[in-house]
């Protein structure tokens, strides 16, 4: 049945036929690409009621014979079915938005196709039923976002942010490679299902499996911006709202964890894995968390809590594989989506005003978009009876029960300082008196833009209930530890009662902490690593240039010639006698050569 | 004491000598011209000699004697044409002094 | 007996003026020394049954080449060598390149396993002339008329190179 190939193929279809042909016809291309997206939604939805197994056949794709062969396959199961709700349903609901948001925009086609083309590669990383696949989709869906980052390639800043964002990915890839190849070479298998019968036999060797999954993790790292390869997420911002809310914080970051939800029966077969990844991610959700507190940019603040949050998903990929992190992030996709499309909301309301010291007071100018954001800032800081409670719970309680005490505290504290933060955000954005004459023009957008707002803000609220999100995942537990309940609402209050107390009135931040206002110093650090091995590359290859290859080789082997021809010419003695001489001489040594000494 | 083909060798080989020595020490270019020509008589007498010793059927290996007839037409033709080259060389530089001849020198 | 005599006066003879020929140091002298050398060796030459070839020695070389010798000396009018003074180093070096010339031959000569026998008889009354001839003719007919051309090319060659001023 053809259903999963309309699926994925419509998307690409669109892009391709925007790129090709309509990319004067802005509007129309812009209508091909929501259409397109809506065409996978529903596709989605009927996909949804199919039984689970993989019942499309697949297409060959690669095929070397019995060493090795790859097919482009479809896994339908429930995981992947409600990775795709989340991935179409967001997405077709930002297509919309960006209808009103790059409605005057001059690449708006390109955007467009852009967008489709990230649709068709995201589906195909959820489709996937084997790494190669998943694979080539990933370094599809890393194509997009450079594409997309880079939309506004007039401005310097945007390109270069692009490029980070793809060479940051390409090294995470690079790991992912080594691991995927290592699986291959001890199973002898690429696909899903063949390896999860295989890890039984691969868990006699606990040091190859640790290593293996380790690299294969290293994908999710730089996909989905763990420690240290963060650094593209908040660069990434330059690109348009819209952009960040689908793929920088819904969708394509969320690849990493459900990459490891995927092959979660590799974590749980390795300790040691599970020890580096709950590692990286905890150390992620802090710094993180740490950082966001002294920004001053709107997409910034949200881009760190959202490096924060895919902290919290890949530290429970690795203390509970299988667990709450894909409930997680089915959550937080909403919530997080919601919470940029406010803030594209509010830079559209005030003529691209992105700082928040310029803003303010802006809760009675944009009332709509005030009420989701507040929804949606609920939904994150985990205010009970929101999506984003229940899930953070599961994973605050995971940590507890995993017996990962250190883990624990960690995540308590990121939670206070991620209440702490957005109530910050909220405060000083919407609450006081209008700091600047932008702010003091700012107006509501368009209903193309507010109704999707709705919509996600519904979804936030309702997102952690059983009757919903259970249709698609398996919800941890149906109730929940007292205990780790009420602590987490301990911070939730704490760290909003701070943040008014600091936040209130004011019209500049009272606290500044260099360190973490400008991110611990890291983007510098790479900066000066970098610099530092191209100078030494450089100046070794110069070395070796000028020694070796002009030196010793080039002028080597013409001072040899130079030489032989030097002493050679010592024979020319231009005298008849002397050469009769040298005749007669080896005439003798020949004689003597031949008839005497040798056989 | 009969004679062999080694006395006739020997005879032969001294006259080539004498001639390679003649090249070698005299300065004159028409007196080394001369030796040299000693040394080709040398090999024609070499070559008779063996032209005698191999008898077949009562008569010696003409073989040789032709060689030798050749080697004296063509070292006739060489003498012309060197004396011609050196007439030549004595006009263009004035003496026969091997030694004043040595403009390829280095 | 008689054979051997004459055999080493006539070797004596030659060897002895291709001496002088090598020593003299009068151009003219050492050109007649070896027209001497030549009648020599065509003695020789009669002795070994080979009388075409001593006839022709003595036609070409002694009495052709030599005189062509003989003349060109004249032409460039040479004197006597002027005595100069000679590297002692030059003279050990080419004496010694001949006496070692001279060395390797005797001892390849002792090693030749047919070099001590005598000569074997020919029959006799032998038409030396007749068979040379026939031989000529027949088998190296071809190089004989390549010699003609050689000959001709040789000829041609000497008339260009004395030219006086070739334009």
């Amino acid at each position: 049945m053809a259903l999963p190939w309309i699926i994925l193929l419509t998307p690409l279809l669109s892009a391709a036929f925007i790129t090709l042909f309509t990319q004067r016809l802005r509007n129309f291309s812009a209508m091909i690409s929501v259409a397109a997206c809506l065409v996978s939604f529903v596709g989605v939805c009927v996909l949804h009621f199919w039984p689970n197994g993989s019942p499309t056949a697949a297409m060959g794709w690669l095929d070397l014979g019995p060493v090795f062969s790859v097919s482009i396959g479809f896994t339908v199961d429930r995981l992947s079915k409600a990775m795709l709700f989340v991935v179409t349903g967001v997405g077709l609901l930002i297509h919309i938005y960006s209808l009103g948001y790059m409605e005057d925009d001059a690449g708006k086609s390109r955007y467009f196709a852009g967008l489709s083309l990230f649709m068709f590669s995201m589906i195909g990383i959820v489709f996937a039923d084997n790494f190669v696949m998943m694979f080539i989709f990933w370094e599809l869906v890393g194509v997009s976002s450079y594409i997309l980052i880079g939309h506004w390639f007039d401005k310097p800043a945007p390109p270069a942010a692009a490029n980070k964002a793809f060479i940051t990915n390409r090294i995470g890839d690079f790991g992912f490679m080594l691991g995927i190849l290592m699986l291959w070479v001890s199973t002898g298998t690429v696909y899903f299902t063949g390896l999860k019968s295989a890890v039984p036999a691969l868990a006699g060797n606990p040091g190859f499996l640790a290593v293996a999954t380790v690299l294969v993790f290293c994908g999710a790292v730089g996909k989905s911006a763990q420690f240290p390869l963060h650094v593209w997420l908040p660069d990434a911002m330059e690109g348009p709202t819209p952009v960040s809310a689908l793929i920088h914080a819904a969708t394509m970051v969320a690849a990493g964890v459900y990459m490891l939800s995927r092959v979660y029966f590799l974590v749980a077969a390795s300790p040691a894995a599970q020890a580096v990844i709950g590692a990286i991610g905890i150390t992620t959700a802090v710094g993180a968390a740490l950082m966001a507190t002294q920004q001053n940019d709107i997409k910034r603040i949200l881009a760190y809590s959202t490096l924060s949050q895919l902290g919290y998903m890949i530290c429970a990929a690795g203390i509970a594989p299988n667990g709450p992190a894909m409930y997680h992030l089915f959550t937080h996709a909403f919530f997080k989506a919601l919470l940029f499309l406010g803030a594209g909301a509010v830079i559209y309301g005030t003529h691209h005003e992105q700082d928040i010291w310029k803003m303010g007071g802006l809760k009675n100018r944009l009332p709509s978009t005030f009420l989701t954001f507040l929804v949606g800032t609920l939904a994150l800081t985990g205010c009970p009876g929101l999506s984003g409670f229940f899930s953070k719970d599961a994973i605050i309680s995971a940590a507890r029960e995993g017996g990962h005490p250190f883990i624990f505290a960690l995540a308590l504290a990121t939670a206070f300082l991620t209440s702490f933060y957005m109530f910050r955000l909220m405060v000083v954005v919407f609450w006081g008196h209008t700091r600047t004459e932008h702010a003091r023009d700012g107006h509501q957008p368009p209903a193309v833009m507010t109704i999707p707002l709705w919509i996600l803000a519904i979804a936030s609220i309702i997102a952690g209930y059983g009757f919903f999100a259970g249709r698609f995942l398996t919800l941890p537990k149906e109730h929940m530890d007292m205990g780790v309940a009420s602590l987490s609402i301990l911070v939730f209050l704490a760290g909003g009662g701070l943040a008014w107390y600091f936040y209130n009135g004011r019209d500049s931040d009272p606290i500044v902490i260099p360190l973490l206002a400008n991110r611990f110093y890291l983007d510098e650090l790479y900066h000066t690593l970098i610099a530092l091995t191209q100078d030494l590359a450089a100046s070794l290859s110069a070395t070796f240039d000028r020694w070796i290859l002009d030196g010793a080789i080039v002028r080597g082997l013409s001072s040899a010639a130079w030489i032989t021809g030097f002493v050679l010419r010592f024979l020319q003695l231009g005298n008849l006698q002397a050469y009769a001489f040298l005749f007669g001489g080896g005439f003798v040594i020949l004689i003597y050569y031949f008839l005497f000494s040798k056989p | 004491m009969e004679l062999t083909l080694d006395d006739y060798l020997l005879v032969s080989g001294l006259l080539f000598a004498i001639g390679f020595a003649g090249v070698l020490l005299r300065r004159n270019i028409i007196i080394i011209f001369m030796c040299l020509e000693m040394m080709l008589n040398a090999a024609n007498l070499s070559l008779v000699a063996f032209s005698r010793f191999n008898v077949q059927a009562g008569l010696p290996n003409y073989n040789g004697q032709m060689l030798v007839f050749f080697i004296i037409t063509v070292a006739a033709a060489e003498v012309a044409v060197g004396l011609a080259v050196i007439v030549a060389l004595y006009r263009a530089r004035g003496t026969t002094h091997v030694e004043d001849i040595s403009s390829l020198k280095f | 007996m008689m054979t051997a005599i004459l055999f080493w006066f006539f070797a004596a003879l030659m060897l002895g003026f291709a001496c002088a020929v090598v020593f003299n140091r009068n151009p003219v002298a050492s050109a007649l020394s070896l027209v001497v050398s030549f009648i020599g060796l065509a003695a020789l030459f009669v002795m070994l049954d080979a009388y075409f070839l001593g006839t022709i020695q003595v036609l070409v070389y002694a009495g052709a080449v030599m005189v062509l010798f003989l003349f060109i000396i004249m032409l460039l009018d040479l004197k006597a060598e002027v005595r100069r003074k000679l590297h002692i180093g030059i003279v050990a070096g080419g004496l010694a390149v001949a006496a070692a010339f001279v060395f390797q031959l005797c001892a390849v000569l002792e090693e030749l396993p047919f070099g001590g026998r005598g000569f074997p008889a020919i029959r006799q009354p032998l038409n030396d002339v007749r068979n040379v001839g026939y031989v000529l003719f027949s088998d190296y007919n071809l190089p004989f008329q390549v010699v003609g051309v050689l000959l001709l090319v040789a000829t041609i060659g000497v008339v260009i190179l004395s030219k006086r001023e070739l334009k």
